[in-house]
């Protein structure tokens, strides 16, 4: 290996302290193989150097014995790793490289593209800041463009790097990449994407890749690797509100009480006021500890430990906020949902939900829609499959402090772990709080104003204003008498066939609820269940609408 | 706005918030001490992690009894400065059939004293987490391995059952019996592990800095007679050269480097200078294609 040889070889002070201001990089790169994918990412470690001489020689061994090119050498090979894959010649995973220049370190996210791909690309690209997504010059946009695209906007990449490779094949044609970019930001503007950058490519000529290529003098934009070393990214997440989910508590003696995570967006300082976002106490910032010294702040990314002026109940599983700007606190999520597993989401099933702050158990209510991922179209599924996206409502036991995901992709991403196998089963972003429960939660927030004897009101029309099927009415977190507020729109929510879900605290709430039945003539059901007491109101006679749904109108 | 944040520091942070989740959610973590530099950088990490507090788990250090003299002696320094207890578990069953990589080849060898006896360890005290200071860059196979890494109940690494690993939000689920290796370290390259070396001041094995040692030529490699279980074939003699090591194991395993390199600097020089990579001076990854892969398959690190 040997970059920047002089430096190295004639000051390597000089090179070591100009490497500790490098910054730090992640990308994913999506495209299939026949796009040159893994020759680009091969090209790119090729050209900085950073592949060894005992690798070089496994690979022209191997090049000889599997390459594609002829017994010439195959970049490819440089990025393949498990033997059995190489032996089926599929890769099915996700790998990363790494490679280093003056500037910058960077991460690559490797998927493959084949059928395990919308899994494989949301994986990498979860920890992406910038996507490079190629395009074969000759074919221009292909579905799987609009697919990687999609992806890529989904999980909140604001950079994407639209690589036009295989110019060489073109004549590096300037009307054909400009067409191709024109398309791509039409197509693109719809997204939300922060900014485009297209590049005309050789990876296997090496053309804009590290230098400017003489091929195309009317490309007056950056080289791949010019703008992969200056894209700016660290902005993304540091202006946002405080939030740390606190992820240990340190208590080595009595005299000293930390608190350990890492921010997950803003910046802190000593003095600084704080939010317990569940308890919503407030506490003032003590200490920045860490083991070289006490800072004065911290910002996005790094794990600190905070000590507070106060003393205040914080355990694992709450997040610290600014004091004017809390993050949702609530139990009914709507998220979006990449399925990963063989086995379908099963709607009502328990599985566990681990956010940056805790592991809840939950479920999933309703399947609001599915997303086709070439067409963009929605669909209405009952549930979703291996590599389906979709929206989905779910009910948590407890509630939980996020941010929506667009805002924060730490605080609003989950994963979804099945009880039983303890696989990890689909991936979780937040759109925000499910319609009907915001209010619900803004009325117990008011719990300690209504202590004054007379029945609590509970305006049900919120309810109702929820999607087709079940909505549900949380009563869990009331604790003197109920009355109910209905109105037409409630009434006429059920005569549609849709029903209420009333998730009890005890058997006491029953009487409000039975009343409720009675004055309206109304239908219920009752199951005692380990969290409590469910009542399912419904109008008899009427068909569910919610079954309807899935049957495309056939027997209505 | 502040300063961005380095590379290190990222890597750095990354590393604490793996580290402090596993102390959160298992039961009966331990962190697997291989002496090396990358150990010294995890451990290092694990202590910032923690502070003021000592990490909350111990060390442990499966001793093949072919390590290197001085490693034994900076282990048992360092376990007592860091205040850990460290645990030190010999494959007796091994020893006492006088399994030695002269007799038995690097394979076998490697296979007893290093893999079932890392099994026995974590059976015996029923670890539930292990951290282990493998890094993706060192070998090709290693590039897919996930953060947390699931092992079934008889150690066994599946690449089917492994987990996506999505943010940094890490599923730590486990049956009884089954465990999971935590690699805190995967993204560091080993020029990333230099210059924290470097900028935090870790103290490392003496055997990484050049000195005059006696190193016997077997193979076309650079041995050091450690001690006096090292027999010489016919032919050989004992020279002395100034050598360092650039990877620590057993030190019949382990080729040294000729190298005048005295100082951190002076081996990051000479690292970014060289054409080979670290793994080259590793008599057991020249078995065979995908030997790694295969040895991780079997429960080795």
């Amino acid at each position: 290996m040997a970059h920047q040889s002089e430096l190295i070889e004639d000051d390597i002070l000089a090179y070591l302290k100009s490497h500790e201001e490098k910054t730090m990089l992640r990308f994913i790169t999506c495209g299939s193989v026949d796009d040159g994918k893994s020759t680009l990412i091969g090209r790119l470690l090729w050209d900085s150097k950073m592949v060894f001489e005992d690798q070089l020689e496994s690979l022209e061994a191997d090049s000889k014995k599997v390459g594609t090119q002829g017994g010439a050498i195959d970049y490819a090979l440089l990025l393949d790793g498990l033997q059995a894959e190489r032996e089926q010649g599929i890769t099915i995973d996700v790998a990363y490289r790494y490679f280093s220049t003056e500037k910058r370190k960077f991460i690559v996210a490797d998927t493959p593209g084949h059928e395990q791909y919308t899994r494989n690309m949301i994986t990498g690209a979860s920890t992406a800041q910038v996507a490079i997504i190629l395009v074969d010059a000759r074919k221009g946009l292909l579905t799987q463009t609009r697919r990687h695209s999609y992806l890529v906007s989904l999980v909140g990449i604001k950079h994407i790097v639209l690589a036009v490779n295989k110019m060489d094949l073109i004549d590096f044609n300037q009307e054909k990449f400009e067409a191709i970019r024109n398309d791509y930001e039409q197509f693109a503007a719809s997204l939300g994407f922060g900014d485009i950058t297209a590049i005309p490519l050789s990876a296997l000529g090496g053309d804009n890749m590290i230098e400017p290529s003489a091929n195309t003098p009317w490309y007056e934009g950056p080289t791949l690797m010019n703008y992969l070393e200056n894209v700016p990214v660290a902005g993304d997440s540091r202006a946002e509100q405080f939030r740390m989910p606190v992820q240990w508590v340190n208590r080595p003696h009595l005299d000293f009480r930390g608190f350990c995570g890492t921010i997950a967006s803003g910046t802190i300082r000593q003095g600084d006021e704080l939010r317990v976002a569940a308890s919503g106490q407030m506490g003032r910032v003590a200490r920045i500890v860490t083991m070289n010294g006490d800072l004065p702040e911290a910002t996005a990314g790094q794990a600190i430990t905070l000590t507070l002026e106060d003393e205040i109940d914080i355990s694992r599983g709450d997040m610290l906020s600014s004091p004017d700007a809390p993050p949702t606190y609530a139990r009914h999520p709507e998220a979006h949902l990449v399925w990963m597993h063989d086995e379908p989401l099963q709607p009502g099933q328990i599985y566990l939900v681990k956010t940056a702050t805790a592991v809840t158990p939950g479920r999933v209510t309703a399947v609001q829609y599915a997303v086709d991922v070439n067409t963009l179209e929605q669909k209405q599924v009952p549930t979703l499959k291996l590599n389906e996206i979709g929206v989905a409502r779910l009910e948590l036991d407890r509630p939980i402090s996020f941010d929506p995901y667009r805002q924060n992709r730490h605080t609003g991403s989950f994963i979804l772990i099945d009880r039983f196998s303890n696989a990890t089963v689909a991936a979780g972003m937040i759109i925000g709080t499910t319609p009907m429960e915001s209010p619900l939660t803004a009325k117990r927030a008011e719990r300690s104003d209504s202590d004054s004897g007379l029945p609590k009101r509970i305006n049900l029309s919120e309810a109702a204003a929820g999607s087709a099927g079940v909505s549900v009415v949380d009563l869990t977190g009331e604790w003197g008498a109920l009355e109910f507020d209905v109105s037409t729109s409630f009434l006429d929510y059920l005569g549609k066939g849709n029903r209420i879900l009333f998730r009890l605290r005890d058997v006491e709430q029953l009487q409000a609820v039975a009343l409720l039945a009675y004055d309206h003539t109304l239908s219920f059901e009752f199951d005692r269940t380990t969290e409590g007491v469910s009542i399912l109101l419904f109008m008899r006679g009427i068909r569910s609408g919610s079954r309807l749904s899935g049957d495309d109108g056939i027997g209505i | 706005m502040s300063k961005n944040l380095t590379h290190l520091q990222q890597l750095e942070a990354e590393s604490i918030h793996i580290i402090r989740e596993v102390a959160s959610e298992f039961g009966n973590p331990v962190m697997l001490y291989s002496i090396g530099k990358d150990s010294a950088v995890m451990l290092h990490l694990a202590r910032k992690a923690f502070y003021p507090a000592p990490p909350p788990f111990p060390l442990m250090h499966v001793d093949t009894t072919w390590k290197f003299r001085e490693m034994i002696e900076f282990r048992d320094k360092m376990a007592a400065e860091c205040g850990l207890d460290l645990i030190v578990h010999v494959n007796e069953e091994g020893v006492r059939q006088g399994i030695s990589p002269f007799t038995h080849g690097s394979s076998l060898y490697t296979d007893i004293m290093k893999t079932e006896g890392l099994k026995q360890a974590l059976d015996r005290y029923k670890f539930d987490a292990a951290f282990g200071g493998a890094r993706r860059d060192e070998e090709k196979s290693r590039a897919k391995e996930r953060i947390f890494s699931f092992r079934s109940a008889n150690h066994r690494w599946d690449p089917k059952l492994q987990r996506p690993e999505l943010w940094n939000l890490y599923n730590t689920r486990i049956k009884p019996g089954e465990s999971i290796r935590v690699f805190p370290i995967s993204n560091w390259t080993e020029l990333d592990v230099w210059q924290y070396i470097h900028l935090e001041d870790i103290p490392i094995v003496p055997l990484y800095f050049a000195a005059v040692r006696p190193v016997v030529e077997r193979d076309g490699m650079l041995i050091m007679v450690d001690d006096e279980r090292l027999e010489l074939k016919p032919g050989e003699t004992v020279q002395y050269k100034s050598v360092r090591f650039r990877t620590l194991g057993c030190y019949p395993l382990t080729a040294a480097v000729e190298s005048e390199a005295t100082t951190l600097p002076q081996i990051i020089q000479e690292m970014l200078l060289t054409r080979t990579s670290e793994r080259q001076g590793r008599l057991i990854d020249h078995d065979s294609a995908g030997s790694m892969e295969k040895k991780k398959q079997e429960g080795y690190f």
